[in-house]
This record gives structure tokens, C-alpha cells and sequence, in this order.
């Protein structure tokens, strides 16, 4: 009998812990990932001949809550049709017994990977711009992320931006966001409701869901009624802050960067709520003035940083003028009359 | 192996109910024993060999006896008639069966008093002791009782895997499907990642497509699987620890 390598049987649990595909019409072609609640694979579906991944539940559990949680994911982001979120194209059982799902390939390197390059701070900031965006629609349509951190967003070749990981997203109850959109119109028919996603079976009181450093502290204390999107806010502000800093770390912040910039972190981040933004399109918007220049709302200005900041956003003109000045004086002083 | 995506399972998505192992070693019937107690002392014998080696420390000759012992007794239905599948797994229930047998030797202060109706198995403790010296575990690892039993369960599932890796090897020679086991003993079970070839080096040595590497891949590795849940269905006692089982090795939900 051949004997076998802690490697070998390694790759052998693996190899036998694939999905089982036959009956399906996908082919497996790599594993390209493993998180909590399964793994993710690359399979081609054979009838459009396109690639797609597919997510299958590990279950390794007897508890029947993790398949609540793999659909519940699946159908909240069924709900969600948006480009920063990808996109579901089919849920079942497996041959073994497995849920699964399969969404867009998405090729891609994940945010911390990114941070760790050699992006300047606007290309961060634009890049922090685009992770609003769907977290603004999923919250126009009722649900919170709730476990939003750089390994949870996938930036893909074209610079587009998509929000991953939605299986402990909690939707809302329908009347509290079913009055606006992100776009601010009237859209009740388009709120995610509970009876279309039902809810994952460990968001009990008490429960904790989500990443430390990323969480907010009413998370984290496992407050889920009283959860709203200033939860969501107050992971992008340690996101942001990770993208400026490198570090979720308060300690690390951003004191090297403008006063200003640390002001919107420290407003998304606060330790109270009502303390944050009121939404992410609040957050979103203080970035852009910050970029363009303009004041923050999380930074009253005093009048030497108003003067400072101008001087900044003129530069440009400021030197141009200056430069004509100084060649008018040049040309009086030469040429006398 | 285009259009033929079984080797030896037909149709089946898993493998048919047979008699537990654990059940028809305690039959009447001597066929029925005789070939439960094989597939047990065939997935068993080596994990027990290296487990007192290890946990008791005792020498070659000395384990050589003790394991023929145990397993002379488990043939004689002393162990097997105990068993309780609710109190316990298999595998923790034998393990701890060998403590027993292990103790009352060293009480004993001696050799084991063989009589003239033991049973001598014929076992190769050289190719035991061969594959001892590489999964040799550092002394920490044995710090708590959990690690004991970790290392005895990752012992017996090196064991259920070579044992159902012959199995697979066996079907695809008798049904002329050689090529096809190839590759997935080449890949899948070579010791060294190292020397892993790729995709590409299978299919010029094998004067094969791409794809039909990556196919025959699959295709080992379903019944692969397959041959392991039919071993592992025989040894348990009943489907709920063989569900139990199959989720813990290999994720899957059988039922």
C-alpha cells in the first residue's frame, strides 16, 4: 500500500472535499479560496461557456446555520443589482448535499493588498469614494453590511470597485429606509424586504458578527436591534483610516495627514452614533470637498486654515498672479517713463 | 476519458448501504466476519502499531506482540461486543480499548500470556515501523489528551485514504482504465509539492489534451471520494456517525 505524505493527505481531504458537480452544468476548474462559512471555486458553465465562481458551504457543521447564512447572502445579493455588487446568477443543492451559489468571476486584487502599494493619497481617496457608492444603494434599500473591511472589497481591472462577502448583512425593517434612495427619490417597492431575505439565524441579541478594529463598538456589543447604517460608517472611517495610515489602529491615525482628513475619520468613526455621519452619502460628500478643497463639515475651520486651504486650492493662480506682478514691477523699474 | 465519467462506482452519487463493519464483525455469519474484521484490522492495525510505539514507547518487539494481542481480541468479539456508537466513535472507543490492553500488560510486569488459540495476523510492522519514522510526532504534540486523539484520528485517516487510494488503483486496472488513475497518483499523491508537475507536463507524458487532464482529475478524485465514503460507511456503526464522519474528513453531507 503506497504510503502517503501529511501533503498527500492534505491535498486528498481537499481533492475530496470538492464540490461534487455532476448533475450540474459547471466544471471545475481551480479552488480559488477558502473563508469561514466555505470556499470559493472557479467552474466554467458549460452552457455559456463563461467562467464564473462558485461559493459552497462547508459543511464540516452539523448546525443547519450556515446554510441559512450561505442563502440568506445569496438572496441579499439577488436584491441588490448594482455594479459595485456582484452579482448572483444561481443558488441550489449539490449532488453531496451543499448549497451553493455562483456569482461573477471577479478578477481582482483585494483592498490591503492594494494599500500596501504605492498609491498617492487622492488615488486612496477616490478609491475610498468608490466603496461608498454600494454601500450607500445597500442601505437605500434597506440592508447593512455589517463585516466591511479591506479584505471584503475587490478592486478589478478596470478600477471598479465591488463589495464582497454579504452572509452577515442584516436587512432592515422596511419602513425605516423605504421613504428615500441614493438617489433621493421614492422607491418603496425596491427596499430589500425581510420576507424576501429571510433573516440568518445568528443575529440574535447578543450575537457578534463582524471584524475587530472594523466592528463598531454598539457591534461589537452585540447591540443587533439597535444597528443602523452608521454601523456600515463607522467601518468605512476604519477603512479609510486603514488606506491613509496603513493601520486601523486609532493610535496610528492620521496625524501626520491634514486636519481635515483626520476630522472625517474621526467623525465617521466615533464611538456614538448620533456622534458619526447620518449617512454614507455625508461621508462620500466630505471626501470630495476635501479633494476639491473645499471645507468639511467634520472640520469647523478657523481663519489662518481657511486662508491655508485657499492658498493650497489657488496655487496655481496665486503663482500666476504673483508671477505677472512681479514682471510688471520688473518692466516699471527698466523701462521709466 | 471522454464520455465516461465513472471508473468504478456506476452511477451511484454514494455508495450503496452495506453492512457496518462494526455490525457484521459481531455476525454468526463467517463470511460476513471474516470480511468485516479484514476492512477493520486493514484500516486499523497500522494507527494502533504506531500509536503504542509512540503514546507507550514501547520497543518494535514489544508493540508487535501487543498489536497481534488487540487484535486477536477484537476478533474474538471482546472488544467489538462493548461497543457503544452512542457513547463514543469507533476510533475512540478502539483507541482506548488498546490503553487497556497496554496496561494490563505493563501490570502484568511481562510478556503477554499468548495461549495456544491465539491468532497470529500477518501484519508487515516493518512497513509500519518504515512509516513510523516519518510521521514521528515532536513531543509537544502529545501535551494534552486532545492531541493524543488528534494524532491517532490523522493516523487512521492516513490509513482509511491509502487503503481506498488501492481501492480506486484496483478498479481502474480491472476495467483498463490504468491512464486515468495516472495522473491523480502522480498529482494528488506525490510527497513533495516541489516536485508536483503541472497541468501541461501530464498532458505531454501522457500525450493527452489539457483538458483532458483536468477531466481525469475530477474524475479520480470523485471516486476517490467515493471509494472513501463506501469505506467509511462500513466503518461505522450507524449513519448518523456516518454522516457525522463524512462531514468531519471531507466536508461533504452524504445524506
Amino acid at each position: 500500500m503506497r504510503w502517503l505524505s501529511d501533503d498527500a493527505v492534505t491535498r486528498l481531504r481537499d481533492a475530496g472535499s470538492e464540490p461534487e458537480l455532476s448533475g450540474t452544468p459547471y466544471r471545475m476548474l481551480d479552488k480559488l479560496g477558502r473563508g469561514g462559512m466555505g470556499s470559493v471555486y472557479l467552474v466554467e458553465d458549460s452552457r455559456l461557456i463563461r467562467r464564473v465562481a462558485m461559493k459552497v458551504l462547508e459543511a464540516a457543521y452539523p448546525s443547519g446555520d450556515l446554510e441559512q447564512r450561505l442563502l440568506h447572502e445569496a438572496r441579499v445579493l439577488a436584491q441588490l443589482d448594482h455594479p459595485g455588487i456582484v452579482p448572483v446568477h444561481d443558488v441550489d443543492t449539490l449532488a453531496d448535499g451543499r448549497i451553493f451559489y455562483t456569482m461573477k468571476f471577479v478578477q481582482g486584487r483585494r483592498l490591503d493588498e492594494i494599500a500596501k502599494g504605492s498609491a498617492s493619497l487622492p488615488e486612496r481617496l477616490r478609491l475610498f469614494q468608490k466603496i461608498c457608492e454600494p454601500v450607500a444603494f445597500a442601505h437605500s434599500r434597506g440592508v447593512l453590511h455589517r463585516d466591511l473591511k479591506p479584505e471584503n472589497i475587490m478592486v478589478g481591472p478596470f478600477g471598479e470597485v465591488l463589495v464582497m462577502d454579504w452572509g452577515v448583512a442584516k436587512v432592515l425593517a422596511a419602513s425605516t429606509n423605504s421613504s428615500s434612495t441614493a438617489s433621493g427619490t421614492t422607491e418603496s417597492a425596491a427596499v430589500v424586504t425581510k420576507s424576501a431575505v429571510k433573516a440568518p439565524p445568528h443575529t440574535a441579541q447578543g450575537a457578534v458578527v463582524g471584524t475587530p478594529g472594523y466592528m463598531a463598538p454598539e457591534q461589537a456589543r452585540g447591540q443587533i436591534a439597535q444597528l443602523d447604517q452608521r454601523a456600515d460608517i463607522f467601518s468605512l472611517g476604519a477603512i479609510l483610516r486603514f488606506l491613509i495610515s496603513g493601520s486601523t489602529a486609532v493610535t496610528a491615525t492620521t496625524s501626520p495627514q491634514p486636519g481635515r482628513l483626520s476630522a472625517i475619520v474621526a467623525k465617521a468613526t466615533a464611538p456614538t452614533p448620533s456622534s458619526r455621519y447620518a449617512s454614507v452619502q455625508d461621508l462620500a460628500s466630505d471626501i470630495a470637498s476635501y479633494l476639491d478643497g473645499f471645507p468639511v463639515s467634520a472640520y469647523p475651520e478657523s481663519l489662518p486654515d481657511r486662508t491655508a486651504r485657499l492658498i493650497s486650492r489657488n496655487r496655481v493662480a496665486i503663482v500666476l498672479v504673483l508671477a505677472y506682478l512681479l514682471a510688471r514691477v520688473v518692466l516699471i523699474l527698466w523701462h521709466p517713463r | 476519458m471522454p464520455g465516461d465519467g465513472t471508473i468504478g462506482g456506476g452511477d451511484s452519487r454514494f455508495p450503496e448501504t452495506r453492512w457496518s463493519a462494526v455490525i457484521a464483525a459481531r455476525s454468526d455469519d463467517p463470511v460476513e466476519r471474516r470480511r468485516a474484521l479484514d476492512l477493520l484490522i486493514s484500516a486499523y492495525w497500522k494507527p494502533v502499531y504506531k500509536y503504542i510505539r509512540i503514546h507507550w514507547n514501547k520497543s518494535s518487539d514489544e508493540v508487535q506482540d501487543l498489536t497481534q494481542e488487540f487484535f486477536t481480541r477484537l476478533i474474538k468479539k471482546d472488544f467489538l461486543d462493548r461497543y457503544d456508537p452512542a457513547r463514543a466513535r469507533l476510533r475512540t472507543y478502539l483507541r482506548v480499548c488498546v490503553d487497556g490492553v497496554v496496561a494490563n500488560e505493563s501490570k502484568a510486569a511481562g510478556r503477554l500470556k499468548r495461549g495456544g488459540d491465539a491468532i497470529h495476523l500477518s501484519l508487515d510492522f516493518r512497513d509500519a515501523e518504515t512509516e513510523l519514522a516519518r510521521v514521528v510526532p515532536a513531543p509537544r504534540q502529545f501535551a494534552s489528551p486532545e492531541s493524543i486523539d488528534d494524532w491517532f484520528e490523522k493516523e487512521w485517516i492516513r490509513s482509511l485514504f491509502a487503503l481506498s487510494v488501492e481501492t480506486l488503483r484496483e478498479e481502474c486496472e480491472a476495467r483498463g482504465k490504468k491512464v486515468h488513475f495516472r495522473p491523480f497518483e502522480i498529482y494528488d499523491l506525490e510527497d513533495s509539492p516541489s516536485c508536483r508537475p503541472s497541468y501541461e507536463d501530464l498532458a505531454r507524458e501522457f500525450n493527452i489534451g489539457v483538458t483532458d487532464v483536468t477531466n481525469y482529475l475530477a474524475i479520480a478524485r470523485r471516486e476517490f471520494r467515493r471509494t472513501v465514503l463506501a469505506t467509511l460507511r462500513e466503518m461505522c456503526a450507524n449513519e448518523e456517525e456516518f454522516w457525522r464522519e463524512a462531514r468531519a474528513i471531507l466536508g461533504v453531507d452524504p445524506r
